[in-house]
């Protein structure tokens, strides 16, 4: 029987409620009393010198307060990158200034020029069309491989080439790994490319800032997955302003995805102009300015070569990829294609040898950074596709292949870095091969083709790294941050409780999945417990939501703070059952002296910590504990999946008729809210293998800059999927056991959607080893009929 | 400025407005309904749709003005007024049609729209009817099987509860 409530139990979301009833409290519903409206003034071309710009005309326009531009800032610092790579000669990074508004060069369509503060949106909109601008277009540096030559016109004009790090990981010793490849009965090799994605939450990004000249206070209310990072980062590297004098409130926060990780320029904007203002200023990003500003995700380009021996043991495994930076360097771009992409390379197989190598390269585009997912996709991507090519070049069954490559000793050193500390990679196959009926497939495949369809199978396994940690250890590859999280558990008199936490929600059900834990340790009623979250005046200092790091981090942390309150009201208890603390139980809200039948309940305890006259001497009044968890080790989660696709020879147009996941999350809270998260993962992935592609011109125009450009996937672009997540070895070193579910979707599905739709095509009697994303239709038709 | 008047949600409201003003806008702005979401700037998204005497209409498509003298209904006022959430609403929170919530007003509307004029959609149905309705977080599972859950369908048979 499923629970119905506690630890494991589907409860519903109280969360909903709100969100259900128009009465959430999303950043652009908040409105400071006397606010004024910033629009930036962004640049319409992708490259450009800089050579006037003439306010006087803005500034005279009917309501306007005040235009910036560049030169407003020249004191302040710009946005930091808060991750450096040290490249395969053991040099730093280059890292080019990103200053608020532009400076001396325009980098990208959507750059910031200027930015009009005024009365009213529409004022301020009417003022920025009145700057003039001199700007001398420049050769737009687009693709990559060119922008690597000698010679390329360079997107930064200080630095040495637009090649912001050569790195590499694994095997350094070139003539190792030739000659592994050399002594391979079989090589496939495999070019590919990660398509350019934009994360696209439903709510675009907003700031509102208000400054106080009494209290010299500031307080920024931000579409954030993590208030203090933006904190720590606006006011220790842009602004210069005490932490203690800025607030940063993240409210509802509608989809992250990665993108509203990132400190934006547009947040130290409001709040720098808050003050110089001395007026609350307040920016709401269009959905257009949200694809000229939001930080980009994937675009790389691969070449993945695997080596195989005659047994069809995988033995060697190399890859070059260059991947996109965009014009700047955003917050976490750096670590995307090297830590949290090299690292993955050893996927679930024990390939001995794995050599990485990656260019990351600045070009005129909008910075790119972690999309759901986040390195591991691109790197899955790579992996799964060539393996199942591989697969079909010596014509034996793709499963079969993977099986006998699996890591099945854990805990397992990769040769890139990580070691897994579990994992059961034959067992999620068979839970997969189960719940996806493949022993079907034949028949399905053989009634597409009585209807005219070409059916594929596709399979993909991945492995991702979850809750990025430990803090020394990223710090010594170049973290600019630590990466634990915090909890302070605060128990009122009366026995309920309020969890300020550092994990942000903005989806993924926090604030029921967290009571779950502490109600279920205490054995009292979820109802009893709060989570709060998203205000730097009122939660510990944690880093936020992202990489799937929220119950596995910050979620260890609570539980640790939930024991510290257990401990101390052991004590209390032991005091008022006269009993030696040493006895005492606690079960289903009551503290019992062990064998006896004395006893009493959690809010006797908790009323007498606030209300200490019958209290033990040596032990402090009041019940609230704070604990601070640096996990271990990642969490690894792993899965197997299987997607089915109809492809209609006459048309190119693929349809994806079945997708069925088994996933490894280890232990579960909420499995309702697993479902859902593995749920929109998938229907991300789908939509970048299907629909989604972030496409420029030569010119560096950004063709897709709307929904009516880019394809979003809709709700009749995908299937009801089937998830199964019963395969569950719980991760080693954190309290609960659990690895992480937030992005394993997005990883695991675009492999599996492409591996189907080459399956498919491949069944028709043509060869054809490889299709880019997304398979749109042309690309289809194109393939099959080329 | 011109003065426009509607009911919404069953109150007779009135304001000010510039040519230029959308009803997402007349409705957030003036009004504070704040729950009405504007995801996009090109009609796409859906996050904004309300019903207009009963039609469901992306807000952010149309003037305030077109809207004077209509009876415009909003997410604010689908639940009973003691808090009851309607049929559409609980489905939703029992199925687990929403994660960020940014876009469940627009789909909460729509989909009363779409059982208005067709009580038991087929899943296709469900799926062809939030053409224009963008979801960024669920992968529209829920979603729809909340809405063929809301009418009266079993989805007990539906993969992954």
């Amino acid at each position: 029987m499923p629970k119905d409530s506690g630890i494991g139990a589907s409860s519903k979301r109280r969360e909903d409620v709100r969100f259900l009833t128009g009465a959430g409290n999303y950043t652009d519903d908040i409105n400071v009393h006397g606010q004024a409206y910033v629009h930036f003034l962004r640049s319409d071309i992708a490259h450009g010198r800089i050579k006037s710009i003439d306010t006087s005309a803005a500034e005279t326009m009917p309501g306007v307060v005040k235009v910036f531009t560049g030169k407003d800032f020249e004191g302040v610092g710009g946005m930091p990158c808060g991750w450096e790579v040290t490249d395969r000669h053991g040099a730093p990074m280059q890292e080019p200034p990103h200053p608020i508004l532009a400076q001396g060069k325009v980098r990208h369509v959507g750059d910031p020029i200027a930015a009009v503060v005024a009365d009213s949106l529409e004022q301020a909109r009417d003022a920025a069309e009145a700057i003039e601008l001199d700007i001398e277009e420049l050769p737009a540096v687009l693709d990559m491989k060119a922008a690597a030559q000698e010679g390329a016109t360079l997107v930064h004009d200080d630095l040495k080439n637009n090649i912001c790090y050569d790195w590499h990981l694994g095997e350094a010793d070139n003539d190792k790994v030739n000659e592994v490849f050399a002594n391979a009965a079989h090589v496939t090799t495999l070019d590919l490319v990660n398509n350019r994605l934009v994360a696209n939450p439903m709510e675009p990004r907003v700031a509102v800032a208000e400054y106080s000249r009494g209290t010299d206070e500031y307080t920024l209310y931000t579409t954030s997955q993590n208030p203090h990072v933006i904190r720590l980062l606006m006011c220790a590297f842009v602004l210069g302003l005490p932490e203690h004098k800025v607030r940063v409130v993240a409210p509802d926060v509608g989809g992250g995805f990665g993108t509203k990780i990132f400190h934006y320029a547009e947040e130290a904007f409001c709040t720098f102009a808050a003050k110089a203002c001395n007026r609350a200023v307040k920016w709401t990003s269009s959905r257009s300015e949200a694809f000229i500003s939001d930080a980009h995700g994937r675009d790389h380009v691969s070449r993945i070569e695997l080596a195989l021996d005659a047994d069809n043991n995988f033995i060697g495994l190399r890859t070059d990829t260059y991947a996109n930076m965009g014009a700047y360097l955003s917050t976490f771009s750096s670590s995307v294609p090297t830590w949290l992409h090299g690292t993955l390379m050893a996927g679930n197989y024990k390939t001995p040898v794995i050599q990485v190598n990656v260019k990351a390269m600045f070009t005129n585009t909008v910075p790119v950074d972690a999309y759901r997912g986040a390195g591991r996709p691109e790197a899955t991507y790579q992996l799964e596709r060539v393996v199942d090519k591989a697969a079909r070049e010596l014509g034996v069954d793709p499963i079969a292949l993977r099986r006998q490559n699996f890591i099945t000793q854990f805990p397992y050193d990769t040769p890139v870095a990580l070691t897994y500390d579990t994992g059961n990679y034959d067992g999620t196959m068979d839970k997969l091969e189960a719940a996806a009926d493949l022993a079907g497939f034949a028949a399905r495949r053989a009634q597409s083709e009585a209807n005219g369809k070409l059916r594929g199978l596709g399979i993909n396994c991945y492995i991702e790294a979850c809750g990025i940690a430990p803090s020394n250890i990223v710090g010594m590859l170049g973290a600019r941050a630590g990466l634990y999280d915090a909890a302070t558990v605060r128990v009122n008199a009366t026995g309920s409780i309020s969890v300020m936490v550092g994990a942000h929600s903005h989806g993924q059900g926090h604030e029921t999945a967290f009571p779950q834990v502490v109600a279920d340790m205490i054995g009292i009623d979820e109802s009893m417990v709060e989570i709060v979250h998203g205000d730097t005046s009122k939660i510990p200092f944690g880093m936020g939501t992202y990489g799937s790091r929220s119950l596995a981090v910050c979620g260890s942390a609570m539980v640790k703070a939930t024991e510290k309150v257990i401990d101390k009201a052991k004590k209390i208890a032991a005091h008022l059952l006269e009993a030696s603390e040493a006895d005492i139980e606690l079960k289903d809200g009551q503290f019992s002296v062990a064998g006896t039948d004395k006893s009493v309940a959690w809010g006797d305890v908790t009323l007498t910590a606030y209300v200490p006259h019958n209290f033990p001497l040596e032990v402090e009044p009041g019940l609230e504990e704070t604990a601070f968890y640096d996990p271990a080790n990642f969490t690894f989660p792993s899965g197997a999946y299987a997607c089915e696709v109809e492809v209609d020879p006459e048309t190119g147009q693929v349809s994806i008729e079945a997708f069925t996941a088994a996933d490894d999350f280890g232990n579960i809270i909420n499995p309702m809210i697993v479902d859902g998260q593995v749920h929109g993962g998938i229907g991300q992935g789908i939509g970048q293998a299907l629909l989604e592609n972030c496409a420029y011109d030569e010119n560096g125009q950004l063709l897709s800059a709307s929904y009516m450009d880019y394809a979003m996937p809709r709700a009749d672009d995908v299937p009801f999927y089937s998830v199964d997540h019963s395969s569950q070895t719980p991760c080693t070193h954190n309290p609960l056991g659990v690895k992480g579910c937030g992005e394993a979707g997005a990883i695991g599905s675009p492999p599996a959607v492409i591996n189907a739709v080459l399956d498919a095509l491949n069944s028709g009697g043509k060869s054809i080893d490889h299709i880019d994303m997304p398979v749109s239709p042309s690309r289809v038709w194109a393939a099959m009929n080329g | 400025m011109t003065q426009v008047s509607m009911t919404v949600n069953g109150q007779a409201v009135s304001g000010d407005v510039e040519g230029r003003t959308l009803l997402s806008s007349f409705l957030r702005e003036h009004l504070s309904l704040t729950g009405t979401h504007v995801g996009c700037d090109t009609a796409q998204c859906g996050a904004c749709v309300v019903h207009v005497n009963g039609e469901a209409v992306k807000s952010c498509n149309m003037l305030a003005l077109e809207a004077d003298g209509a009876d415009v209904g909003t997410i604010e006022g689908q639940a009973a007024e003691d808090g009851t959430l309607n049929v559409i609403q609980q489905a939703f929170q029992d199925h687990h049609g929403l994660q960020c919530g940014f876009c469940t007003p627009g789909m909460v509307m729509s989909a009363a729209a779409l059982l208005k004029e067709n009580p038991r959609p087929t899943e296709g149905e469900v799926r062809k009817y939030l053409e224009g309705n963008l979801c960024r977080c669920t992968g529209y599972h829920n979603i729809v099987k909340a809405i063929m859950a809301a009418s009266g369908q079993d989805v007990s048979n539906i993969a992954a509860e």
